[in-house]
């Protein structure tokens, strides 16, 4: 029996008119990385910010470890070992690298020269260290990145959420990013990713989701899943607008 | 004098060396804190003409206030402007329990600071829902509430006020008559014990929460951070010794109305030296406050009492000028250099 960290069951979530989760059901193994996919506009973000608490389902149940968090706000949901990166990096700004990951190490450290001690070391692990002491307003957006992962690492979660955080990274640094992620789950943290380049994410991940207007379109083997016709379809559809 | 020396760029800071280059910061911090309060503390012994050590007492009064307000509109970004509510309490909880009941300005200063404390978590239940601007409109509405309640409430004085009576000088009393140095002393104490709270703040699970809700709220909840816990103990924290501040205000005064402790150009005095000198920084009300009210009392003396609000339009002048140049107020003329120094010397 293969155990299931979290599940979504029937998640909706409509903003005025637009539904931008429509019945999304997905089982996530402990474990694995599973790769979330679909183009723009599909619900990826959206499916984060309802399993990370930000935002809260019109219909539907979220479990975690077989218990309801529907419910629960996003800080209760971070202890209980869900951590997630922002899309646009929101780094807290008027703070140092070192200071914004202090904020997620004081969820399992309550002590500051602990919470420091850990956010230094996880500093350490996304290869920021160097820069812990400069404002983090002022990184570059690849750095940036590595300071949402980072953030997010310091809370020491069991599920972790990232949403496009090789997106935009020159080849070496998103296989820096590549090897980064994996060091991460071999050391037993699930990961949720939402990536658009396919030549990227494929090799990564074990599973791939694929959702599209809100709905979960395909799912399987990344092999399976890109050649599946409806997916193909779908990014079809997006590529010629795009081109 | 190896404590100012920069380290070397070329070694890569290794965790167990960053935290104790962090350790060694903030000790040079508490050390930088002692010289400069001792510093100010022989103030008064320099400068004997009475207006000036008036503007001192002030000055330094002014400083200790616009560190409290700090707390919550610099740290945890809710820009109050109501501030003087809590003044207006400790100044009456002051006066009412020594004039009626005989306690001791020390009790009354604790007894008010408490109860401003719980009223600022009253009142932080609805208000800290509200977002942005709404927050600050309904402090002043708020501060003007209890002005209008202060006002007609006869056990108080009603608009009459309270006149403190004369008693010999004595530290039990905080009564001084013939020479205001221990004003100058008090104040400074204040606003040392406010300095003080802020630093061990700073590198507590409060400061780095605070900061964080300011900086980008949601992105703090999904880190763990109790959004609404975080303004709420801010909050008490920062009426706490706003209250204190008006305690001592009164006895200083030794006589009080409801405008002259609660009028809404306190609010703004206590707001305008943080985000002159440096918002959300432990010295930054300091630096303000000594750039700001001393220009206060001379143009007040210049321009004739407090009634034409001309003063306040200077002010205001002031911090958009300040706003404009200098958004991160007048300190970060100096963190500027430093962090231009550091980039020289990186690799
Ligand atoms: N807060 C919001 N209010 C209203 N509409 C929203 C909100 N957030 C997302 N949407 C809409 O919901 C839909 C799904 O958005 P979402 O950000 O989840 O897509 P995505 O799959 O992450 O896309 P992308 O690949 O571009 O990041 C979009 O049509 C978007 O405009
Ligand atoms: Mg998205």
């Amino acid at each position: 029996m293969t155990e299931i960290i979290l599940e979504a069951e029937r998640v909706t979530l409509r903003f005025g008119g637009l539904v931008a989760n429509a019945d999304v059901s997905l089982a996530v193994r402990r474990g694995e990385i599973l790769g979330l996919i679909g183009p723009n506009g599909a619900g990826k973000s959206t499916l984060f910010n309802l399993i990370s608490g930000t935002y809260r389902p019109t219909s539907g149940r979220i479990l975690l470890e077989g218990q309801d968090i529907t419910g629960l706000p996003a800080p209760e949901r971070c202890r209980r070992g869900i951590a997630r990166t922002f899309q646009v990096p929101r780094s807290f700004d008027s703070m140092n690298v070192v200071e914004n990951v202090i904020v997620g190490g004081f969820v399992r450290h309550p002590r500051a020269a602990e919470a420091r001690a850990a956010a230094l070391a996880t500093l350490d692990v996304v290869g920021l260290a160097h820069r812990a002491d400069a404002v983090a307003g002022e990184l570059t957006p690849p750095e940036k990145r590595r300071l949402e992962v980072a953030r997010a690492l310091a809370t020491e979660p069991r599920l972790l959420l990232l949403d496009e955080v090789l997106t935009g990274l020159t080849p070496s640094e998103a296989k820096a990013g590549v090897e980064l992620i994996r060091r991460v789950a071999e050391r037993g943290v699930t990961v949720i990713m939402v990536e658009h380049v396919m030549e990227v994410v494929m090799p990564l991940v074990d599973r791939a989701v694929v959702l599209h207007l809100g709905r979960v379109l395909a799912e399987g083997r990344p092999a399976d899943v890109v050649r599946d016709e409806a997916v193909i379809a779908a990014y079809l559809g997006e590529r010629r607008r795009a081109a | 004098m190896t404590s100012t020396t920069l380290p070397a760029p070329a070694a890569v800071p290794a965790t167990a060396s960053a935290a104790r280059a962090f350790a060694a910061k903030r000790r040079r911090t508490l050390l930088v804190g002692l010289v400069v309060f001792a510093g100010m503390a022989a103030l008064p012994y320099l400068v004997r003409d009475v207006y000036l050590q008036n503007v001192l007492i002030l000055t330094v009064m002014y400083a200790a206030l616009s560190q409290s307000w700090n707390i919550l509109g610099g740290y945890c970004g809710q820009i109050s402007l109501g501030h003087a509510l809590y003044f207006g309490l400790g100044a009456y909880f002051t006066s009412v329990l020594f004039v009626t009941y005989g306690v001791v300005p020390w009790g009354g200063m604790l007894a008010g600071g408490l109860a401003s404390a719980g009223v600022a978590l009253l009142l932080g239940w609805p208000c800290f829902r509200l977002a942005g601007h709404y927050f600050s409109i309904a402090t002043i509405v708020i501060a003007e509430i209890g002005l209008l309640l202060v006002h007609n409430w006869d056990f108080v004085g009603g608009a009459m006020g309270i006149q403190w009576p004369f008693n010999p000088d004595s530290w039990w009393t905080l009564q001084f008559a013939r020479d205001k140095v221990p004003y100058f002393h008090f104040a400074l104490g204040l606003f040392v014990a406010v300095w003080f709270v802020t630093y061990l703040i700073e590198d507590s699970r409060w400061g780095y929460w605070w900061r964080a809700v300011k900086d980008d709220a949601q992105a703090a909840e999904s880190l763990g951070v109790e959004v609404f816990r975080s303004k709420m103990a801010a909050a008490a924290v920062s009426a706490f010794f706003t209250a204190i501040g008006g305690g001592f205000y009164a006895a200083y005064v030794s006589y009080i109305d409801p405008e002259s402790v609660m009028s809404f150009r306190f609010s703004l005095l206590f707001a305008l030296p943080a985000v002159l000198g440096g918002i959300g920084t432990l010295w930054g009300a300091l630096v303000g406050a000594a750039i700001l009210i001393p220009l206060t009392e001379i143009s007040r003396s210049y321009l004739g009492g407090t009634g034409s609000g001309l003063d306040l339009i200077l002010y205001g002048l002031l911090v958009m000028l300040v706003a404009l140049a200098r958004p991160e107020g007048v300190l970060s003329l100096f963190k500027r250099t430093r962090t231009a120094r550091n980039q020289e010397a990186a690799p």
